[in-house]
């Protein structure tokens, strides 16, 4: 689309300064349009790519008592600088079991647990998107209003539902049920993952769905499709962006969750979050901690980019 | 000879009530909306190979009383009838009857194909069958290249069809279609009635179309329900509508027509006379009407029904003409249409046919000219 300005109107009126300053900056190659990019790069820039840089740095180190606890990247040695590179974190990685089973388990829990999410966000995003106008704002709020306490007074409360002597227990002794072991197990995980995570889901999906023209559910009742049919072949292709955007954000982050499996979890749930924390705090080996995260990075960055791919082929339009 | 007699027995069979037994049966239909009464006590009966329009301004309930045949709202009371079938109870997925819808509603992710074969896949036809069906409709509605494309690549008047031949696909007894041109252009419009008219021919398909432009009704339709508030004002063909105005808002929702008031004078079984202060004459209607002497009513006349003159034209039974004087001309090629104050300060409408090349003996503004009518051109309304 090319914008051409009615000769007839007066261009817009300037206030002088800005004039100066613009032309200035111009002649630099500076124009409004590179500040207003410079600002997100630059925030980008030195609170995102440059610490990861650092850890980046910090993998290819070895570990050594002192500070940092860490052996140095570039070392001057008779007047020449030198750079050591060890890959032998990287390579440990893929050497001991314990890192690879806590990513393979990591995946599996957030998948799983994604899957579940999913499930029940559903048709909580359906009823929303489908509920009367006065009502859908309403819906909505409830859905964030869990934002709206400490994250971990939440998990804390779920602990006193799921613990021994818990809500549940309590309610099922008064019909003289034995009392079911809930905490620190893959269960109390997989609760806490799905309660938390919960909304992350609703929200995109919720906004596919309200998007959807009603009067294609209609022609396809209109066609003879029953209404199982109807959300197999129409309400679900068409809010696979929505399916696919929810995932992501419920998927990826769990694969690093580490407050939930530590305070739910027992000690046989493996993911790689806590892996990361003991190698950071208990054992002090930041290079190798350093290496879990990159490895952690490309784990996640693979699935995005894949389902990426997959969102940009279901949404051409 | 004998052909346009059958032709004469065949399609028109709502002019014999009696020994036809309709297709679609409305019975005593009313729909509500909480406290919003949507349809109100509507019976329509609707003939095999009609095409039946339901002529409305928005909110009159035409797009009700459709789904409502379509199956997406139920009756709040009052039954359908479909090919003798009681329909109220049954889902839209179980009806023997497709809706094109205005929004054409085309699966955004599927195919042309995909999309018509859609109803098909439904009914689990063998994929051979389905594929040929597929062809024969997209040669229907002339899109045989176009059936791998995505609906978001095709202009407005493709989709339209798209959307029609997805209706057809299942042959259904009954097509519902809701404002089926809306979309289109005015020269599309036109260009796609006809076509619309040809294939409902030749497939024999009743029709029920939904519309709110009254040209498009008069074009489509084999008959015509009007529709205002919920209610049916008027059910008939298009020339009956026109001509023959039940009431006044018939009178004025079609076309344009001059309504004046008027008191009966003379009631006889043969002919009418209306006094008309307004009009500042009397009206000679010569056929009897169902009146009472002294009742007060309207008489509606069509702006291409009367005559403009300079000098007074000699009428019968001293009546049906007026002067005035032209206060508005708007030349519109084929015809010039004249607004003439009269003395009341009543304006009447007054269309002229442009016979004469660029003529320069026209009547023109500020002339005193004298109205005239034929003594059965108007109609008289009681209603």
């Amino acid at each position: 689309m090319t914008i051409t300005r009615d000769p007839t109107i007066p261009p817009p009126r300037r206030l002088k300064p800005w004039n100066a300053v613009e032309r200035s900056l111009a002649k630099v190659g500076i124009s409004g349009r590179v500040l207003v990019l410079a600002a997100p790069v630059l925030w980008l820039l030195v609170f995102f790519l440059v610490p990861l840089a650092v850890v980046f740095g910090i993998s290819l180190t070895t570990k050594q008592f002192g500070r940092p606890p860490y052996s140095a990247l570039l070392s001057t040695e008779e007047g020449t600088v030198q750079l050591t590179l060890h890959l032998s974190n990287y390579v440990r990685l893929f050497t001991d079991n314990l890192y690879v089973a806590a990513y393979l388990s990591s995946i599996r829990i957030a998948a799983i647990a994604t899957i579940f999410t999913l499930i029940i966000g559903y048709p909580m995003a359906y009823a929303i998107a489908r509920a009367p106008d006065r009502w859908r704002n309403i819906l909505l709020m409830l859905v964030v209003l869990p934002f709206f306490t400490s994250f971990l007074l939440r998990v804390y409360a779920l602990i006193g539902f799921m613990r021994g002597n818990g809500v549940i227990n309590q309610f099922l002794g008064l019909f003289g049920i034995e009392p079911i072991v809930m905490m620190q197990t893959d269960f109390a995980v997989y609760v806490g993952i799905i309660y938390t995570y919960l909304p992350f889901m609703i929200l995109p999906l919720y906004t596919t769905l309200v998007k959807l023209d009603v009067s294609l559910f209609e022609a396809s009742a209109d066609l003879g499709a029953r209404p199982l049919r109807t959300f197999l072949s129409v309400t679900l292709p068409l809010s696979m962006p929505g399916v696919i955007a929810g995932s992501m954000l419920v998927f990826i982050p769990a694969i690093g969750e580490f407050v939930i499996p530590s305070l739910l979890g027992g000690p046989s749930t493996l993911m790689i979050g806590r892996v990361l924390w003991d190698e950071f705090f208990t054992n002090t080996n930041w290079p190798r901690a350093a290496a879990v995260a990159m490895a952690m990075l490309v784990v996640v960055v693979v699935p995005i980019m894949l389902l990426q791919r997959a969102q940009s082929s279901v949404v051409e339009k | 000879m004998k052909k346009s007699q059958q032709l004469a027995v065949d399609t028109r069979p709502w002019r014999d009530p009696g020994s036809n037994k309709p297709f679609v049966r409305i019975k005593n239909v009313t729909k509500k909306f909480g406290d919003v009464l949507a349809v109100h006590d509507v019976s329509l009966d609707i003939y095999r190979s009609e095409l039946f329009c339901l002529l409305g301004g928005s909110g009159s309930g035409k797009s009700t009383l459709l789904r409502m045949l379509a199956g997406f709202e139920r009756p709040t009371s009052g039954t359908i009838e479909i090919d003798g079938q009681d329909m109220t109870d049954v889902p839209p997925y179980n009806r023997p009857v497709n809706m094109m819808f205005q929004s054409y509603a085309l699966f955004p992710h599927m195919s042309v194909e995909q999309n018509i074969a859609y109803g098909l896949k439904r009914d689990h036809l063998p994929k051979g069958e389905i594929n040929d069906r597929v062809a024969e409709l997209l040669s229907l509605v002339k899109l045989q290249d176009y059936g791998r494309r995505k609906p978001h690549q095709l202009s407005g008047g493709q989709r339209q069809r798209v959307a029609l031949a997805r209706a057809l696909a299942k042959r259904p007894k009954l097509l519902l279609l809701d404002e089926p041109l809306g979309a289109l252009d005015k020269k599309l419009r036109e260009e796609t009635q006809f076509e619309l008219v040809k294939i409902q021919e030749q497939l024999g398909v009743t029709f029920i179309v939904v519309t709110h432009d009254q040209e498009e009704a008069m074009t489509l339709a084999t008959r015509i329900g009007v529709m205002n508030l919920g209610e049916i004002a008027m059910i008939g063909e298009p020339t009956d509508i026109y001509e023959f105005p039940n009431s006044r808002f018939v009178a004025s929702f079609i076309g344009s027509a001059n309504m004046v008031e008027g008191v009966v004078t003379e009631d006889e079984p043969g002919h009418v006379r209306i006094r008309s202060s307004e009009l500042g004459c009397d009206i000679y209607v010569a056929h009897g009407v169902d009146c009472a002497p002294d009742q007060h009513l309207w008489w509606a006349i069509r702006p291409e029904k009367m005559v403009l003159s300079r000098e007074k034209p000699q009428t019968a039974h001293d009546a049906n003409v007026t002067s005035g004087v032209v206060e508005e001309i708007a030349y519109l090629g084929d015809i010039s249409l004249y607004q003439v104050a009269l003395d009341s300060g009543k304006r009447l409408r007054v269309s002229q046919t442009n016979s004469v090349r660029g003529n320069p003996d026209a009547i023109t503004w500020e002339e005193k000219v004298y109205v005239s009518w034929g003594d059965s051109a108007g109609s008289v309304l009681t209603v």
